[in-house]
């Protein structure tokens, strides 16, 4: 039976009629129309689907859109703010911290949710920071390296 | 990977939540982060879920008697981060702060970890070295259980079908304890392969309270009462630690799978067990 769910997504409230099987990543890349978000394992191990739920970075291919339901949710859709990227997206963009990209949003999310709770960590912080995001170009060096330099940006 | 069709419900208390699972067909689901994947490879699939996020007395972290209670719906970020476990019981945050990735950590809660009883989970361990008791709601009422009666085997518990848990109780640590949780992980899940907790007291130069909790090892995690007696009453010298933790698979039948076979297993929990006592044993005071 389908349920009604109100959700605030990138600081707009939305409300849906959706299944309870349904999980948030298939609501937000299939009703929302948020593609950012991607899908990878669909099993919870590589972090390409990570949003944040009510501040928190999590899986969103493990996490069912009802339980979502009355909560915010932060996409990398809703991380630029008029025109201009958030210090994580453009530390990326500078350090070239992305080969093909498909793990980019998810690390993104997991970079922002550290450097949130931990504005300057050393490098094997920002290692255990990641450790839920897979990049299958293997290209950490340079994730690091912008994780590193966001947090510069975000304390000067 | 979608889960097979399920009513949905969200109880506000427990007494509302205990009526929906009375008929023993519905699952309760708290963070979701051993449910969901269950249900994704339709391994699980209920009829009926009832959510627990939005019943009131699971959230909470307090302290009272001697003991800290911990709600069950107590995430395992919440339980790492704060402060108060942090301090009175170093061993509980050091352990929630090594399972999984901060994305599990931040859904996935203490009580379903405890329910869900996966023989490589954390927290056993460290639950079985605090000799942590496990409180317990159901239609005749409230009981607390310890955590040896609780984990009976590989995914079984000693939760009765229409009961929910409500919390964990762990002892405050006395100070001058030294602790450790030491885990053989597998990295692509974060599981431990093996995983040994330790709690370390010394009195007069030698060892006066031992407490040793394994995980990943056995069916279920246990005690390894024959380190802890063989730790007794020694200065906890490097071949004091090697002849404690030598005996710690002793009597257990030893998990085999892909990622560690059975004596590859026992030989990992002496070298973590020895490790974590030794880094117990330093932090001792």
């Amino acid at each position: 039976m389908k349920r009604q769910i109100s959700v605030t997504i990138n600081g707009r409230t939305r409300t849906d009629e959706v299944e309870p099987r349904l999980l948030l990543i298939h609501y937000l890349r299939e009703v929302c129309g948020l593609t950012g978000p991607h899908i990878g394992c669909e099993t919870s191990l590589c972090g390409a689907c990570t949003v944040e739920f009510n501040g928190q970075a999590i899986k969103s291919c493990t996490m069912f859109a009802v339980q979502a339901d009355g909560g915010r949710v932060t996409t990398i859709e809703g991380l630029a703010s008029n025109g201009t990227l958030h210090p994580v997206q453009e530390a990326f963009w500078e350090e070239h911290a992305l080969q093909c990209g498909f793990c980019t949003p998810g690390m993104i999310m997991a970079a922002k949710q550290l450097l949130d709770r931990n504005p300057a960590p050393d490098d094997p912080e920002i290692r255990h920071g990641i450790e839920g995001n897979l990049c299958r170009c293997t290209g950490y060096q340079n994730i690091v390296a912008a994780v590193r330099s966001a947090a510069a940006k975000m304390s000067a | 990977m979608i889960a097979q069709d399920f009513n949905y419900s969200t109880p506000a208390t427990i007494e509302e939540a205990l009526g929906l699972i009375s008929g023993g067909e519905a699952k309760l689901l708290a963070g979701g982060m051993s449910l969901i994947p269950l249900m994704k490879l339709r391994l699980a699939a209920p009829g009926h879920v009832v959510d627990l996020s939005r019943v009131a007395g699971l959230s909470g972290i307090s302290e009272a008697g001697g003991a800290i209670r911990v709600g069950a719906m107590m995430t395992h970020y919440e339980v790492e981060s704060s402060a108060l476990v942090r301090a009175r019981c170093t061993l509980l945050a050091e352990t929630a702060a090594m399972i999984g990735d901060v994305q599990v950590r931040n859904r996935g809660t203490m009580g379903g970890a405890v329910a869900h009883a996966d023989p490589s989970a954390d927290y056993p361990a460290a639950l079985q070295a605090l000799e942590a008791r496990v409180t317990i709601a159901g239609a005749a009422g409230t009981r607390v259980v310890s955590v040896d009666e609780f984990f009976v085997d590989t995914f079984t518990t000693g939760l009765e079908p229409g009961e929910i848990i409500t919390g964990i109780e762990v002892p405050v640590e006395p100070e001058g304890t030294g602790v450790s949780y030491q885990k053989m992980l597998q990295p692509a899940s974060g599981f431990a392969i093996v995983g040994v907790a330790v709690r370390i007291r010394k009195e007069g130069g030698v060892i006066s309270f031992a407490r040793v909790g394994v995980t990943g090892l056995g069916s279920r995690a246990y005690r390894a009462a024959g380190v802890e007696e063989r730790l007794a009453g020694t200065a906890g010298s490097a071949s004091d630690i090697a002849n404690a933790a030598a005996v710690i698979a002793d009597g257990i039948d030893a998990n085999s799978d892909i990622h560690a076979s059975a004596a590859y297993r026992a030989q990992m929990a002496r070298v973590f067990g020895a490790r974590a006592i030794q880094a117990a044993v330093n932090r001792a005071a």
